[in-house]
């Protein structure tokens, strides 16, 4: 079975219009599901992915042979408690897992489009998804939830989408991306354009990967999603399958050994170009500025049930941020529910083995079904 | 169910918004949502209170009530309570104007320290009072600034707002304060409770 087989997609018919003026249409958007719709679908949570993130929420990526990315929170008797609710998740539009991105070729021009692909965002990702609903026949989801750039997806689907989900879970996100947000990102799309094999992103036409300058990306956003204690504890000055320092360049330490193998795998699974747009689609979001400075604005139109979580050692989406959401929510008397888990895994807690916050996470989602 | 949560839930009136500052593990709020029918909210500074509150489905925020207050826009809530907790505050009296301007009634309740068993035990052992309602040590007490249901009472008028309803709890009875039995009350009660207004 090759890679394309294992992948769904609904092929949106509906002309989107784009934040950048341009209009696409009859274009594809791949998703999984996990569990099963009820007869009154009225059980489906919409799951978004991070940045490299893909559909394959839980059990084996067929893809990479992996687990999920969200294998600890999503699946039986879990957070998602997938024999009770039906998932749904898709690729983001500019994605490499299917849904329309850069790596796809252009009808007109028979070409890859490479970066002659449009610029995308937040907004225009969940305007694409909102059309998997209608593919489902799903009038009210149960939740939106998702970490990180999957957060911002949330807020921008209760925001554009005020009477589709009856709660919102954003976590550890944020409702602009600050300038460090934007800085780190820079420096992961330098290093990808400065690798000579990434050709102005027509790197498939000529057969090659700008694999040094994506690994590179990679590392340096490893490093953004951990925390000091937490690397410290792990790794510390722990030599590398050696007995002391060699007085060279090659990984002495793990911490080094363990950057490059993370680097190293994730070439194989993602595509250069699809990372710039991406990471764009980050910088571009700011909720904020979309309403006029008052993010309030942003979610007095829906009366969905927020529950917004955050972790203390993350300093990528800080606690404070995630709590500039809660302070709009409580602006308009929304009904939003807060709690900070404690954690040193830093901006990957959502992604981890971290108790409280699965707990706290599967708790809200129970009580709210009940209600 | 604790007398002092009976008593605030005959102050509060059906159907209305109410948000319950340092609301614990969410005992009273769950009462008051099934007595009442009311719209509540928590805010509690315990990570392990608010895991608890969320199991029970309610609507809690991880919080600070002397900072996170701010974020409340004016009588936004029909009732704010306050239950036993003004004492541990830096600045009380922040935290009060707070709840008056985010609350259009508030309810209050304040451990009371000129209780004759606290006075008697400073005065015959010369330490400051451990009791079984104030079980810590003065150095490792979060009641920074206890005060005595006079205090309160003469609190009211230096920074102006009104007291609409003083009850006192003793020994589970609940009777009214007023000028002239105020001495006698402030020496009786284990608690008094508040409903003011701005």
């Amino acid at each position: 079975m090759n890679i394309k087989e294992k992948i769904k997609t609904i092929i949106v018919d509906k002309p989107l219009k784009l934040d950048c003026g341009q209009t696409i249409s009859k274009f594809p958007l791949a998703y999984e599901t996990y569990g099963s719709l009820n007869e009154n679908k009225d059980n489906a949570i919409l799951v978004f992915h991070a940045l490299t993130g893909d559909q394959f929420v839980t059990g084996l990526n067929p893809v990479t042979n992996k687990d999920g990315w969200w294998s600890f929170a999503v699946g039986p008797n879990k957070s998602i408690d997938t024999n009770k609710y039906f998932v749904i998740c898709s690729n983001v539009l500019g994605g490499c897992m299917g849904s329309f991105g850069p790596s796809h070729e252009n009808p007109e021009t028979k070409k890859i489009y490479g970066t002659d692909f449009p610029v995308i965002t937040i907004n225009d990702m969940v305007n694409a998804q909102i059309n998997l609903l209608d593919h489902f026949g799903i009038k009210k989801l149960f939740s939106v939830v998702g970490g990180s750039m999957g957060g911002m997806q949330v807020l921008q689907f209760v925001s554009n989408f005020p009477n589709k989900t009856k709660t919102a879970v954003p976590i550890a996100c944020t409702s602009s991306h600050s300038a460090q947000n934007i800085a780190l990102n820079e420096l992961g799309r330098q290093a990808i354009t400065a690798d000579h094999n990434w050709m102005n992103g027509n790197y498939t036409s000529k057969n090659t990967v700008p694999d040094k300058g994506l690994a590179v990306a990679r590392m340096a956003a490893h490093i953004t999603y951990l925390s000091k204690k937490g690397l410290q504890e792990k790794f510390g000055r722990k030599l590398q399958e050696r007995d002391d320092l060699k007085f060279g360049f090659d990984a002495d330490f793990q911490i080094e050994s363990y950057l490059r193998y993370q680097g190293s795998v994730f070439v194989d699974r993602f595509d250069a170009n699809s990372y710039l747009y991406i990471t764009r689609a980050m910088d571009y979001f700011d909720l904020l500025k979309q309403f006029n400075g008052n993010l309030s604005n942003a979610f007095k139109n829906t009366k969905s049930k927020f529950f917004v979580i955050s972790f203390t050692s993350d300093w990528l989406y800080p606690t404070s941020e995630n709590k500039d959401i809660v302070i709009a929510l409580n602006a308009i008397g929304a009904d939003v529910g807060f709690v900070e888990i404690e954690s040193d895994k830093g901006h990957d807690s959502f992604l981890l083995d971290v108790p409280d916050f699965l707990k706290a996470f599967k708790n809200f989602l129970d009580q709210a079904y009940n209600e | 169910m604790k007398s002092e949560y009976k008593i605030i839930t005959d102050i509060i009136k059906e159907n209305t918004r109410v948000l319950d500052v340092g609301c614990n593990d969410g005992t009273l709020m769950e009462f008051l949502k099934i007595n009442k029918n009311v719209d509540i909210r928590g805010i509690e500074i315990s990570k392990e209170k608010v895991q608890i509150c969320i199991a029970k489905g309610l609507t809690v925020i991880e919080g600070n009530a002397e900072v996170d207050l701010k974020q409340f826009p004016n009588d936004s809530f029909d009732y704010v309570i306050l239950g036993q907790t003004l004492q541990a505050f830096i600045n009380p009296e922040i935290v009060i104007r707070e709840l008056l301007r985010v609350g259009k009634k508030t309810i209050i309740t304040i451990p009371n320290f000129g209780h004759w068993k606290v006075r008697l035990n400073l005065l015959i052992k010369g330490t400051m009072p451990v009791t079984k309602s104030l079980p810590n040590n003065w150095y490792n007490t979060p009641n920074i600034h206890m005060c005595t249901i006079k205090d309160f009472v003469k609190f009211s008028k230096t920074i102006d707002f009104k007291i609409f309803k003083s009850l006192a709890l003793i020994n589970k009875d609940v009777s009214n304060i007023n000028n002239s039995n105020l001495f006698f009350k402030n020496l009786f009660a284990e608690l008094g409770i508040f409903l003011i207004e701005k």
